[in-house]
């Protein structure tokens, strides 16, 4: 064989099997590894899975944490300011996380609607809001008159 | 009045950028010699004003200016001064200036270095560079002006910088990773440049190739010194979490690693010519797109802050027009510069193939998986995150492969070698490795961990190809003694960054298997054990700092009875803006990190803990430098030096001609 048509060949064997190992890779990663993110207004309406990991968030509703006095348990209600969904965590929580500011909790939802959190998220300085979080509350202000959002 | 003199400073460096990028252009196209000979003289013009404009922002830092918009956000009067000098770049603003300062510092060095190049190369690349500038001083003017004021009601102290950035590790991270995102303009320009000229040869190889290699290594070192501060700021313990601002810089990082190794190969052989502009194209644009995404907050990310909407769009816009003209100049002119060279399946340049295709996949399925919550959404398909399982799960893998050919490329011959003789040099030592694996496999411990053993298998296999070619340049050929000469800086440099590599992939294996962590209530008195090393809370106090107010607990940590160190962690309340900040306490050695962080208080004289045992970790950080100062260190190599004098005899014989 000609060498350059040889040498396109390697590259082109290669290439193909290369790009399917990787594509076969990346459907397999991406099938159990991405989280949909829902607003607590769907979770409440029963439109989130409970077979499989989801992302939760809205505001962490005023007076609403409950810490354990024993163990790292705590357990916050999240609001979109149409429904609320209680969630369950245990762990260190972030520095930013605080009653009436947004959350993003990731985990799985239980028989009892709560949701069993594997991750917290909060906001990363004072300003920033997860951009899930800002839409979710597009439009839906909060009952009282504080400034939760802009 | 000073920050009103560093908006002209400011504009007058845009107008200058004007410049640059239109009339050595021009010049090059007219061959007209007094047009191109402008472009060293207005690269240093835009330098020198965009120092002076960083300079006078640096100023309304130091001197608590709060009637300046990003000085009132970023700064207070309580800040200490070195804090006050890093808050230059803690915000958007004042690092879009630094990223402005570094792109014209980059373009003075090209200026200064490449005098002895054909004048029609240096005018393109500079003035490629100056358009690059120009978007980018328009993009500071136009959307975030670093001197905008608050007049007439100046505040009288400022916001204060946000506590996570009050870190020395900060205060270089930010430079060193834009040294390393803005330096992969100019290997892009001089493909710009090449492309221009229809000239793709082993020269222009030569030339881009250490600009490459230096702009890949501060992208090294500034990766390494973001996974650290994460690392010991966040107070997670972890060290790298997949998040797209991450990969955000990790993207041209893979890119710059295929771009370093396929240029060796086409100043080398000549071949990979047009695969190499494709990639230093695709490289630089990639560092376009990190910063789209990290300033335009389109992304939830922990190390996303607030952003504007708007500027997205302009650097997408910008994004947009550099890619789409330069691959549209790819596309017009590519197909002239194909080479005719040969070599055989089993040669240097294969290996080298395969690993530019594996950085090229891993670049590949890392875009997927950063931009398929935005592909998403933008369709209105569902609002989806990625998390870091399905990068272990992709990304793994390719490494592991990629790692077998490490070891063999740098033993291997150009144009054609034989496997024969590849068994020869390495099946011996090879077995070795395996045996060593195995043994280590153990860990210290009783059950077999299949992945560490793979771990030691690859990167030893790795070190084991470096030892072994560092032994055959050093022997061949003599009858007696050592010939030191032969070791020539870039593959010093070379075998660097090559081990480096490999106490990474060890580190990183290493401490995902082995690391442990408890999560508890710890009070005044309490004592747990991890691993070898038993934690006990002394006692719990309060420290305070100069703009904070810090909680401490005082742990003592001790093995075997014996008493090793004592840990103090923080939490942190800053004055001025109330936020509350984890101060992590480690005690950081070669072989393994403890590491403790505080979470909140619970009850009375107890706080949530959490303890880290922590192997290996520095390997990474160490691996990391290793390859970051490697790429560095080819630069010393003579040929670079001694190319700039034999390429200024033709071109002052060509500018001869030309007057």
């Amino acid at each position: 064989m000609h060498p350059v048509r040889k040498q396109r060949l390697i590259l082109v064997s290669l290439l193909v099997v290369l790009s399917s190992a990787a594509i076969g890779l990346v459907t397999f990663a991406l099938r159990d590894n991405i989280n949909l993110f829902y607003p607590p207004a769907d979770v409440v309406a029963g439109k989130a899975p409970t077979d499989r990991s989801i992302r939760l968030g809205g505001m962490v509703v005023e007076g609403s944490i409950e810490r354990s006095e024993t163990d790292l348990e705590t357990t916050f209600w999240v609001t979109d300011y149409e429904a609320s969904v209680a969630v369950r965590y245990s762990g260190i929580l972030p520095d930013l996380f605080a009653e009436g500011e947004g959350v993003v909790a990731e985990g799985t939802l239980n028989e009892a609607g709560m949701l069993v959190a594997s991750q917290v998220l909060a906001k990363h300085d004072e300003n920033y809001m997860p951009p899930e979080v800002a839409a979710a509350l597009e439009g839906k202000s909060a009952p009282t008159a504080e400034p939760v959002l802009p | 009045m000073i920050p009103e003199l560093g908006h002209v400073s400011l504009i007058i460096a845009f107008v200058l950028a004007i410049g640059l990028a239109t009339v050595p252009m021009w010049g090059a196209w007219r061959r007209d010699i007094a047009a191109m000979n402008t472009a060293p003289s207005l690269a240093v013009g835009v330098t020198v004003f965009v120092a002076v404009a960083f300079v006078l922002l640096t100023i309304s830092f130091l001197r608590d200016d709060f009637s300046v918009a990003v000085v009132a956000a970023n700064s207070n009067s309580l800040l200490p001064p070195i804090f006050k000098f890093s808050a230059v770049w803690g915000n958007h603003e004042g690092s879009l200036l630094l990223w402005v300062l570094i792109l014209s510092g980059w373009m003075t060095a090209v200026a200064y270095f490449s005098r002895g190049l054909p004048l029609v190369m240096v005018s393109r690349v500079l003035s490629v560079m100056g358009f690059v500038a120009v978007g980018f001083l328009a993009f500071s003017l136009l959307t975030s002006n670093p001197f905008e004021r608050l007049l007439p009601n100046t505040p009288l102290d400022g916001n204060d910088l946000n506590p996570l950035l009050q870190d020395p590790g900060l205060i270089i991270h930010p430079p060193l990773l834009y040294m390393g995102y803005v330096g992969l303009s100019v290997p892009f320009a001089f493909a710009i440049a090449a492309l221009m000229g229809g000239r793709l040869d082993a020269s222009w190889a030569r030339w881009s190739r250490p600009w490459t290699n230096v702009a890949w290594g501060f992208l090294s070192l500034g990766i390494m010194l973001g996974s650290w501060w994460a690392y010991y700021e966040l107070g997670w313990g972890g060290w790298w979490f997949w998040d797209p601002v991450e990969n955000a810089s990790f993207m041209p990082w893979l890119m710059g690693a295929a771009l370093v190794h396929s240029l060796a190969v086409t100043e080398k052989r000549g071949v990979f010519r047009s695969w190499t502009v494709l990639l230093a194209i695709f490289a630089f644009s990639l560092s376009l797109l990190g910063t789209f995404l990290v300033r335009s907050g389109v992304l939830t990310s922990v190390h996303a802050f607030a952003a504007d909407p708007e500027r997205g769009l302009f650097i997408l816009i910008f994004l947009a027009l550099v890619v789409g003209g330069s691959l549209l100049l790819y596309a017009l002119k590519a197909p002239s510069v194909a080479s005719r060279v040969s070599y055989g399946a089993v040669s240097r340049e294969s290996l080298l193939m395969v690993n530019n295709l594996v950085f090229t996949v891993s670049t590949v399925v890392v875009l997927l998986g950063t931009l398929f919550p935005l592909i998403m959404d933008a369709f209105s398909l569902g609002k989806y995150s990625v998390g870091p399982p399905y990068f272990n799960a992709v990304f793994v893998p390719l490494m592991a492969l990629l790692m077998p050919f490490m070891a063999v490329g740098p033993l291997s011959r150009w144009r054609e070698d034989s496997t024969r003789r590849w068994l020869h040099e390495l099946l011996v030592p090879g077995l070795g490795v395996l045996a060593v694996a195995i043994l280590l496999g153990f860990f210290g411990k009783a059950t077999f961990n299949i992945w560490i053993a793979l771990a030691v298998l690859l990167a030893g296999w790795v070190a084991l190809g470096v030892i072994k070619d560092a032994w055959r340049r050093l022997t061949s050929g003599v009858a007696s003694g050592l010939q030191w000469r032969r070791l020539s800086p870039s593959f010093i440099g070379m075998s660097l960054a090559h081990l480096g590599f490999a106490g990474v992939v060890l580190g990183a294996v290493v401490v995902t298997q082995e690391s442990e962590e408890h999560d508890l209530r710890m009070a005044v008195g309490d004592a747990e054990v991890l691993g070898a090393y038993r934690f006990e809370l002394q006692s719990l106090g309060q420290q305070a700092g100069p703009n904070y107010l810090a909680d401490q607990a005082v742990f003592e940590v001790s093995r075997d009875g014996e008493s090793i160190a004592v840990l103090v962690p923080e939490k942190r309340r800053y004055f001025a803006s109330g936020q509350i900040m984890t101060e992590a306490a480690i005690d950081a050695s070669l072989w393994r990190d403890l590491y403790i962080a505080l979470g909140e208080p619970i009850g009375e004289n107890a706080w949530a803990v959490r303890l880290q045992y922590k192997p290996m970790v520095r390997w990474l950080w160490l691996g990391s430098l290793m390859i970051g100062f490697g790429a560095l260190f080819t630069v010393l190599d003579r040929r670079y030096r001694s190319q700039a004098a034999r390429s200024a005899a033709p071109q002052t014989g060509a500018a001869a001609v030309a007057s």
